[in-house]
């Protein structure tokens, strides 16, 4: 056997850097899935009517619902009556300042090097953190009311906002959509919502911050971001959890509504704890993100960097209603190990002149299974729409797999739709290249395969660009050398 | 500098390399030659530590050090420089990504800080002036879409780049015109100096006219069976191998 494919046997899994558990006190109701709980976690909200006849209506449409199968994913059984609907840190019930948030908890979130303190805060960038189930602290608000901006925890947002809540939870992604975002809508805990007024560009990067801490928990969080006439937003998603020997749930849905000439980019950089090297633990990550380009020349762009997970099942779309919207996907997927990902989107164009980008970018190491899985859809009224799509797999070794699914529909003469795939690996002859100048293998990997992704590394946002190509490198660390 | 000392070689338990003696002297020029197949790539691949040539046999010294135990990426850092017969193409990485991780790796080993960004390019275009080297070619990925003399010519700036103690040039002038040849030549005498080394691996006595080599062996059948000055290099290109293998044949 060759030396190459000797070292991609010998797989050690990186240590999992953020796999610490905070010690805090938490208050949790106990297991199981009913429409008694869905009414507690509502109560414990001090929801109103509405928030609740919404949660139920969704939580009996999910009893209907069964588990969807078409991923090219190993999916376990789930049970769903041996998860933990509701957990939060024990904390006075209004935070009035950081001196009342426990000092724990800040602490857990400097470690994953999230600043909650604003003067220390990174500049340019407020962060909504949120644990387990609730929002813990969102930084600079007030320098973001002074624009009219509002970012706050969705909880907060059903309080003093229920009018734009009503008016848009749920016109994105509703609870029928798929059984993941019906469960979630009958029990989601917390979240971020964002609204931009007319005009406004959002001075600094918003971002929400995801940590699961407590065990045996399902992390259900939403994420609503509604921009106006003539806005810009860009926001930030990050999370982690600690190293566990069971799998945790998380099923979020993420919400955009673009008005005319509204402009929203949303970066993901997703590291979930991923199972340890023999596939034990990890999180199963189920996500709805979708946004609809609602106004004409609105524009939005997903950017993700997935590197955690046991399982990924995400597909960021956009719906390009306006005309002359314009809907980018750019997406570098790394499994390694056990992982599997089935990933992608969905571009539906229905406007006139529409135009959507895909570059997605997977990297398959170990015993992994690595999937795109994209839509194109061009609607009969959707003059002169637009697709390119470029879907590129990177093999690392030759136990892992690489699949793309590319699904056309269209229903439009005047459309233009192209699909570039292309299948490489990272060969011997390149890792002994490397070497021979001076390079040790797995700083020859990280090259490679940061080069690979270059295209969608240069879309984040500057130092969550550095964050991702270090991430990269790290997933894949052990899997070669 | 290098000291080859009954060097064996197998590739997938076949002997191709039966007993290699080879002394290498700072400032010398070694020329090997032979037919294909005798395994002039065989050893460079075992001197560069290519793992699919196994060291079944001997030992090699370089610099002082047991080279045998070192890891491909450490010989080089320590100074062996291997110019390809067949460079490899890394889409996606720069150039300049490249020459930074290699020349950066080398100082690491060398216990210097790493270059400036700003030292890095300047010491990237004095070699690039150097070697000739069209700038559009350092631009792109490595030898991504480069012609096959653009590769060798790659080969050579990069061998300027990193300084090496020995290079060990594999067929460096195949595919290379008339002009490029010269280029290639006068970068490899650029670079020479009385302390370090270079092996020339060719089947052309055409490159020794343009770097002239202090001795010239000739590779067969795993061993080096001659020995000479520069006049055996013109006597091969006149006479062909026949000869020699007959000499093997009959001794
Ligand atoms: N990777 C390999 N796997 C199997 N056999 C190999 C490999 N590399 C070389 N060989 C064999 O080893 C022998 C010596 O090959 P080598 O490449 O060293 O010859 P060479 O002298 O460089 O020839 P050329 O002049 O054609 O470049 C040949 O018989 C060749 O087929
Ligand atoms: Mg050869």
């Amino acid at each position: 056997m060759s030396e190459n494919n000797k070292i991609l046997n010998e797989l050690t899994q990186s240590d999992y850097k953020y796999g610490f558990v905070t010690d805090i006190e938490t208050e949790s109701i106990p297991k199981g899935l009913s429409e008694e709980v869905v009414a507690i976690i509502s109560a414990k909200k001090n929801e109103p009517e509405w928030m609740l006849e919404f949660r139920l209506k969704a939580f009996r449409h999910w009893q209907k619902m069964t588990m969807p199968k078409w991923a090219h994913l190993e999916l376990p059984e789930i049970n769903y009556q041996d998860i933990i609907y509701y957990s939060a840190p024990k904390q006075s019930a209004k935070l009035n300042s950081l001196d009342e948030v426990d000092p724990e908890l800040l602490d857990t979130f400097n470690k994953l090097g999230i600043p909650l303190e604003e003067q220390k805060a990174l500049a340019g960038v407020a962060v909504d953190a949120v644990m387990d189930s609730v929002s813990v602290k969102t930084t600079f608000k007030e320098t973001l009311a002074e624009k009219g901006i509002i970012f706050c925890s969705f909880s907060e947002a059903v309080q003093n906002h229920p009018d734009l809540i009503k008016k848009y939870m749920g016109s994105v992604v509703p609870y029928t959509d798929n059984y993941f975002a019906a469960l979630n809508s009958a029990v989601f805990s917390d979240g971020s919502f964002c609204y931009i007024p007319k005009g406004i560009r959002c001075p600094m990067e918003l971002s929400t911050y995801f940590r699961i801490n407590a065990a045996n928990t399902g992390q259900f969080e939403r994420t609503l971001i509604v921009a106006e006439e003539g806005s810009y937003v860009s926001y930030l998603e990050g999370c982690t959890a600690p190293q566990r020997d069971e799998n945790q749930l998380h099923a979020a849905i993420v919400e955009i509504v673009a008005m005319d000439h509204a402009q929203v980019k949303y970066s993901t950089v997703q590291n979930w704890y991923p199972g340890d090297k023999n596939g034990i633990g990890g999180i199963y990550n189920f996500v709805t993100k979708r946004g609809i380009c609602k106004g004409d020349f609105s524009k939005i762009s997903w950017t993700q960097v997935e590197t955690g997970s046991a399982i990924t099942w995400k597909y960021p779309s956009c719906i390009l209603r306006g005309n002359n919207s314009i809907a980018e996907f750019y997406s570098v997927a790394v499994t390694n190990n056990h992982q599997q990902a089935d990933t992608g989107t969905k571009m539906i164009h229905i406007g006139k002149n529409t135009k959507s980008t895909i570059i997605s970018k997977g990297i398959s190491a170990g015993f992994s299974e690595n999937s795109y899985r994209g839509l194109v859809k061009v609607m009969k009224g959707a003059e002169n729409a637009r697709n390119y799509s470029q879907c590129d797999s990177l093999l690392l070794g030759d136990k892992c797999g690489a699949h793309t699914w590319p699904y056309i529909e269209v229903d439009n003469k005047t459309a233009i739709v192209e699909h570039e795939a292309t299948t490489s690996k990272i060969g011997e002859d390149q890792i002994f290249y490397c070497n021979q100048r001076g390079i040790d293998t797995e700083t020859a990997i990280s090259l490679i395969v940061n080069g690979y992704a270059k295209e969608v590394l240069n879309k984040l946002p500057m130092e969550f660009a550095v964050e991702a190509q270090k991430l990269l490198a790290i997933t894949l660390e052990g899997s070669v050398g | 500098m290098l000291s080859i000392k009954n060097l064996k070689v197998s590739i997938e338990d076949k002997e191709i390399l039966k007993g290699i003696n080879l002394e290498i002297k700072p400032g010398e020029i070694h020329a090997i030659m032979g037919p294909n197949g005798s395994g002039k790539s065989t050893l460079a691949a075992a001197l560069s530590g290519r793992d699919y040539a196994s060291v079944t046999g001997g030992s090699i010294t370089f610099l002082g050090n047991d080279l045998l135990e070192m890891s491909p990426e450490d010989r080089a850092r320590a100074g062996l420089f291997l110019g390809f017969q067949y460079p490899v193409e890394i889409p996606g990485v720069s150039m300049v990504n490249f020459m930074r991780s290699a020349v950066n790796e080398k100082r690491k080993y060398q216990k210097l800080e790493p270059l400036s960004s700003s030292d890095f390019l300047k010491l990237m275009r004095e070699k690039k002036e150097v070697v000739e080297i069209d700038s559009n070619l350092t631009n792109r990925s490595v030898n991504e879409g480069f012609s096959g003399g653009e590769k060798k010519k790659n080969e050579i700036f990069q061998m300027a780049m990193l300084e090496p103690k020995l290079a060990i040039l594999d067929e460096t002038d195949s595919g290379l015109d008339i002009d490029a040849l010269r280029v290639v030549a006068n970068g490899v005498n650029k670079l020479h100096s009385p302390e370090n080394a270079t092996i020339v691996i060719t089947h052309y006595q055409r490159l020794l006219d343009y770097i002239v080599p202090d001795f010239v062996h000739v590779l067969y059948q795993g061993r080096i069976v001659k020995s000479g000055d520069k006049t055996l290099a013109y006597e091969l290109e006149e006479k062909g191998y026949d000869w020699i293998k007959e000499e093997v044949i009959a001794g």
